[in-house]
């Protein structure tokens, strides 16, 4: 459906994505997961034939995106980060438009019309894009990316902005279709991509640091377990006292926060609960336990596990 | 093509720019028509020579054309909307072609209340209608070229003010080509080049009725290549 071949992205010095390669077959929904900046946008903008690649080869359904573009773009629905959406139109006069600029062969009315019961703007479809909230221009930037149903759709960032039903909505449409298309989307929040995907691809750099489901992903990173407390009494000690429980790894402290209090991050060996220890120890000496939370892995978290197992934990 | 062409019609009529153009263009070709055919100062009143008109109109048509040129693909990038034409199976050409034949199809619609004009004169004394297409036609010409270099400008800016008065300029300075320059370098393979280059000498060909080929070809072969540049640039810019 479609596969990326050693792709690569110089903007003068700057490599911007660094020899990327992977696949995505037809029924698959492969979520790109990276921080601000670590060439997600690029990918995709060369994916969708608006930028070149400086090396690399991109084939969408087997037409090459350099050697037969016309071919390869009408086989791809493309909604860019930012929708691209001329606000001086209506809804109606801007599906028009894209339907008559993608030369799609369905039949205009019906076709329209389905699309706009999928992403749910048959109420607003009247009206100029410029007077809609963001939600609603989101998804006309969705319908302008389903005309002609492609297979193959890419979707750079497509809850960005929306509230949380509306996030939801999105989610389950994007699961829908990924039962007939291929789908590619971005994000840089990780639950969001592991909601919807069935494989996740992690750059960051420019590279490829994972490439798994979402499933192996998330077994690989609760290896790790961490805890933050918030404990008032003498900081040393406090760290100290923590530090001799059975099972604490490493103690950190965070932050001073008031006057006496403190916050400490604890990293537990696996399989050890030391919640009840901690609260007993602390009560004989009457340190009083003022929160205590599991702290999720963050995607920062992900990507310095990964990046460090990846440079064989050089860094 | 035709879904760019007909989005850049619409947008000419959706705003103001369009109306603002469309009423100078009219509003001069009838102050021209009035001042030296109807009432004629110079040339005598009920004079039926509309040349003078055409005249006239040469350099409001170069000063107007920068105001249509200057958002076409200035604002598509401003807004982020050209991922949208670029990422479509239509070929740069295309999208080009479709922006160049709207903007002409306007200029075209301003111009054409000199027909009216000749069907007037032609209600008192016959009227030579090759002299009047030979004039429209030459204006076209120059009206074409002007938006070809405007299309091209409009291509390097994201800013549409940026993009009218660089266009502005390169009309001025076309205006005036030969009124400044001639004088000021007397070196002959300079002046041949400036003559060369010259719009307003090979447009009073025109509107002395002449149709010579080479100036058709002048203007056509510009007009060509302003398009192929702009092409080249949107090309360019995918692997910068």
């Amino acid at each position: 459906m479609i596969e990326v071949k050693n792709l690569t992205k110089r903007y003068g010095n700057h490599c911007a994505v660094d020899g990327i390669s992977f696949q995505a077959g037809e029924g698959e929904i492969l979520g790109f997961l990276g921080p601000n900046g670590a060439g997600k946008s690029t990918t995709m903008n060369i994916l969708t034939g608006y930028l070149s690649a400086t090396d690399g080869t991109v084939t969408i359904n087997g037409y090459d995106i350099l050697e037969q573009p016309n071919k390869a773009k009408s086989n791809i629905g493309y909604l860019p980060e930012q929708p691209p959406l001329y606000k001086d139109m209506t809804v109606k006069e801007y599906l028009d438009f894209m339907y008559d600029l993608k030369k799609c062969p369905l039949p205009r009315k019906r076709h329209l019309a389905e699309i706009c019961k999928v992403t749910k703007i048959e109420e607003v479809y009247g009206r100029l894009i410029k007077n809609l909230s963001k939600g609603y221009q989101q998804r006309v930037g969705m319908a302008q990316a389903l005309i002609g149903n492609p297979p193959v759709l890419v979707l750079d960032e497509p809850t960005v902005g929306l509230d949380p039903k509306q996030v939801i909505e999105i989610r389950s449409l994007i699961k829908t279709l990924g039962k007939h298309h291929t789908v590619i989307l971005s994000s840089h929040i990780l639950s969001e991509i592991e909601a919807v995907a069935d494989r996740i691809v992690i750059i960051n750099n420019g590279k490829i640091v994972a490439d798994d489901t979402a499933e192996n992903l998330s077994n690989a990173m609760s290896e790790d377990r961490r805890m933050l407390v918030s404990v008032a009494g003498p900081e040393k000690e406090v760290s100290n006292l923590i530090a001799g429980i059975n099972g604490v790894e490493r103690v950190t402290i965070m932050a001073n926060k008031a006057t006496g209090v403190s916050d400490y991050a604890i990293t537990i060996a696996e399989g050890v609960d030391i919640r009840r220890e901690l609260f007993s120890r602390l009560a004989k000496r009457d340190w009083p336990l003022l929160s205590s939370k599991s702290l999720a892995m963050t995607l920062e978290d992900i990507f310095i596990h990964i990046t460090v197992r990846e440079n064989g934990g050089r860094r | 093509m035709r879904a760019i062409f007909k989005r850049e019609m619409r947008t000419f009529f959706t705003n103001p720019v369009g109306y603002i153009v469309l009423a100078v263009l009219f509003g001069f070709s009838g102050w021209f028509f009035y001042n030296n055919n109807l009432v004629g100062s110079e040339y005598g009143m009920g004079n039926p020579d509309l040349s003078h008109v055409f005249m006239n109109l040469f350099e409001i048509v170069l000063m107007a054309v920068p105001f249509l040129t200057m958002r076409l693909f200035s604002e598509e990038r401003q807004r982020k909307t050209d991922q949208a034409l670029l990422t479509a199976p239509v070929s740069l050409t295309g999208i080009v072609a479709g922006k160049f034949l709207a903007t002409l199809l306007l200029l075209f619609i301003g111009l054409s209340l000199t027909f009216v004009f000749a069907i007037v004169v032609s209600t008192q004394v016959s009227v030579d209608w090759m002299v009047f297409f030979g004039n429209f036609f030459g204006l076209m010409l120059v009206g074409g070229l002007m938006i070809a270099v405007g299309l091209f400008i409009s291509t390097l800016t994201e800013s549409q003010f940026v993009s009218a008065i660089v266009t502005l300029a390169i009309s001025i300075i076309l205006i005036f080509l030969e009124q400044i320059s001639l004088p000021l370098f007397d070196v002959e393979w300079i002046q041949s080049i400036i003559k060369f280059l010259s719009l307003s000498s090979r447009y009073s060909d025109f509107t002395a009725g002449l149709v010579y080929f080479d100036n058709v070809i002048f203007f056509l072969s510009f007009q060509a290549l302003f398009l192929f540049l702009t092409v080249r640039v949107l090309d360019r810019r995918r692997w910068n």
